[in-house]
């Protein structure tokens, strides 16, 4: 039952909230296999329902009354702990809500808990969580992709109708496409990062996953917009986006991209993107090749900049305030060493020395400042192409869910699954996942659309005319 | 150029890891192979690019300077490891031990 269903439902008196939230903590427990939560917050949101069908009863219920969503468990919940996928948290229980969260409480949709995740959103995969990987519903052998994988696993497999997951280099993107769900990954500065737990600054953004583009498009509405608490959040104003759904694609100007489709591309991707295309064409869309010509240089820009952050972001776990504290420090330096070694997993520690690394003295210019540089670059590879089209039209990864051990020895290669993902954080524009056919082994494709900056409107009509369109199974 | 085991040490100082010899060997050569991947950028001439550092460029965004609700300390300290009164505490920083 998507939100839509349920809401009119709920308003119509045919169901309570209650009952929706009861059968989706009932799926949770019959999906405890999948690893996807981390939390489940059981009796608060049974009693949260209460108090909204309360409100149903007397016609004062909020724009998201009768949504159940997920949190990826690197959002603050007030009085409740935040894991971020780590074990250097241990207990921390969050004093705040983030500011996405109030606006989800305040607009009446129930937080049915925590989602599994990479390490401090760290991976491709879900294979860094100190608590275990997530399986993807899709086929329990393959990953669900990273790091908001446990979001995007339980909103495929039904466990919560939308959830919330954080993009720094594809994180809500990849997994979506991986397990056969939309996600969006907002404009840099559209969602305020107040109670985000910091990776990378320059690249994080809060966005929604769904099984509709609806419902992305439903719950972005509501948490978008300027927040004091966080000085990047924009005030260009916040559209209706759900509403201003259904428009056609016709006239609108689109661009291929033709680095995203090398030679090595997965034929059964390349297939269902250019089926995708075909629709948008046969929609009335003007298509065009098009270049953005820094594209080989994405991967490298992002490793470098955003580890950079990260090691420094990454600096306040110190085992003095909050987490995790080593036994017996025999000094301050001790302390120190030993509660971050024993803390962070091996794909964060590898980061923070990458982080490390680049920004130090003597390899600053020659890797962190560059990077900076090509940044700008590939933003205006961006803005050149936007200048004669309206969105461009990639696949989102370059293969469908890989297996569990593939890729996690190298991470290199780990890295290269990004590819088609960071562009967008790199360049701050906004980019949505949205399921197109499934391949030879039954595994979701995703197509991705990149519109212009707080052009979210634009990919929500083109992904919802290509949602519509979905290839019969051969 | 390629990642000593002496300058993996030397990081991971920096970053306060402290890494087996085991870590030490894997995280220097992943480090080489990633950062040979890395070289690729020295293709390109920026010699003329601004660097970019933060995406929207926005500067100065200002508020009103006004009082407004602090967290409240006791759950801020509830998070700590140890804390004396209303301190965070830590092994001594100077001194004999």
């Amino acid at each position: 039952m998507t939100f839509p269903d349920a809401r009119r439902r709920l308003l119509g008196g045919e169901l309570t909230c209650e009952s929706i939230v009861r059968e989706r903590l009932d799926l949770i427990r019959s999906k405890k296999s999948l690893n996807a939560f981390l939390d489940v917050y059981a009796d608060e949101a049974s009693a949260r329902a209460r108090e909204i069908d309360g409100r149903v009863r007397a016609g004062t219920a909020g724009p998201l009354a009768g949504m159940v969503i997920a949190l990826k468990d690197i959002l603050c919940v007030k009085d409740h702990r935040v894991t971020c996928g780590s074990r250097i948290l241990g207990d921390f229980i969050s004093p705040y809500d983030a500011t996405v969260v109030r606006r989800l409480v305040d607009a009446d949709a129930v937080i049915i808990g925590k989602t599994n995740m990479d390490e401090f959103a760290m991976g491709s995969s879900n294979e860094n969580s100190a608590f275990g990987p997530v399986l993807n519903p899709a086929d329990p052998a393959r990953v669900p992709g990273g790091s908001s994988g446990g979001s995007a696993a339980a909103v495929a497999a039904g466990l919560a109708m939308t959830a919330l997951g954080t993009d720094t280099g594809g994180s809500i993107r990849q997994p979506a496409s991986l397990c056969g769900v939309v996600g969006l990954k907002p404009t840099y500065g559209r969602v305020s990062r107040y109670g985000l737990v910091a990776f990378a600054s320059s690249f994080d953004q809060i966005g929604p996953i769904g099984s509709t583009v609806e419902e992305t498009a439903s719950v972005l509405s509501v948490i978008a917009g300027h927040d004091p608490c966080d000085s990047t959040s924009s005030d260009s104003p916040v559209p209706d986006y759900a509403g201003s759904l259904g428009g056609d694609v016709s006239g609108m100007r689109i661009g291929i991209p033709k680095e995203y489709f090398p030679p090595g591309l997965d034929p059964e991707v390349r297939g269902a993107v250019m089926k995708a295309v075909d629709v948008l064409r046969e929609g009335g869309a003007t298509i065009t090749e098009i270049s953005l010509p820094h594209s080989e240089y994405m991967i490298a820009t992002y490793y470098i900049l955003s580890t950079a952050e990260a090691s420094s972001n990454l600096a306040r776990y110190d085992g003095a305030r909050y987490g995790r504290r080593a036994e017996d420090p025999a000094d301050l330096q001790d302390l120190y060493l030993r509660s971050r070694s024993e803390g962070f997993g091996a794909e964060v520690k590898r980061r923070i020395m990458l982080g490390t690394y680049v920004l130090s003295s003597g390899y600053y210019d020659a890797y962190y400042l560059k990077g900076q540089k090509v940044r700008r670059l590939i933003r205006e590879d961006f803005d050149r192409a936007f200048a004669g089209t309206d969105c461009l039209i990639t696949p989102t990864t370059p293969t469908t869910a890989f297996a569990f051990g593939e890729k996690i020895d190298d991470p290199l290669t780990m890295y290269l699954s990004d590819i088609f993902t960071v562009s967008a954080n790199l360049a701050g524009i906004p980019g949505i996942s949205v399921p197109f056919g499934r391949d030879g082994k039954n595994l979701p494709i995703g197509v991705q659309v990149l519109g212009k900056h707080f052009d979210e409107a634009t990919l929500f009509r083109v992904a919802s005319h290509i949602e519509k369109q979905q290839p019969k199974n051969e | 150029m390629s990642v000593t085991i002496a300058e993996v040490e030397h990081i991971a100082d920096l970053a306060r890891l402290q890494l087996t010899d085991d870590e030490k060997k894997t995280y220097a050569g992943q480090l080489n192979s990633i950062l040979a991947y890395m070289e690729k950028l020295g293709k390109l001439d920026t010699s003329k690019v601004e660097p970019l550092s933060h995406i929207t460029e926005t500067v100065n965004v200002l508020r009103a300077d006004s009082e407004t609700p602090p967290l409240p300390a006791e759950k801020v300290l509830g998070n700590a490891p140890d804390r004396s009164g209303k301190f965070f505490r830590v092994p001594r920083v100077v001194g004999d031990r």
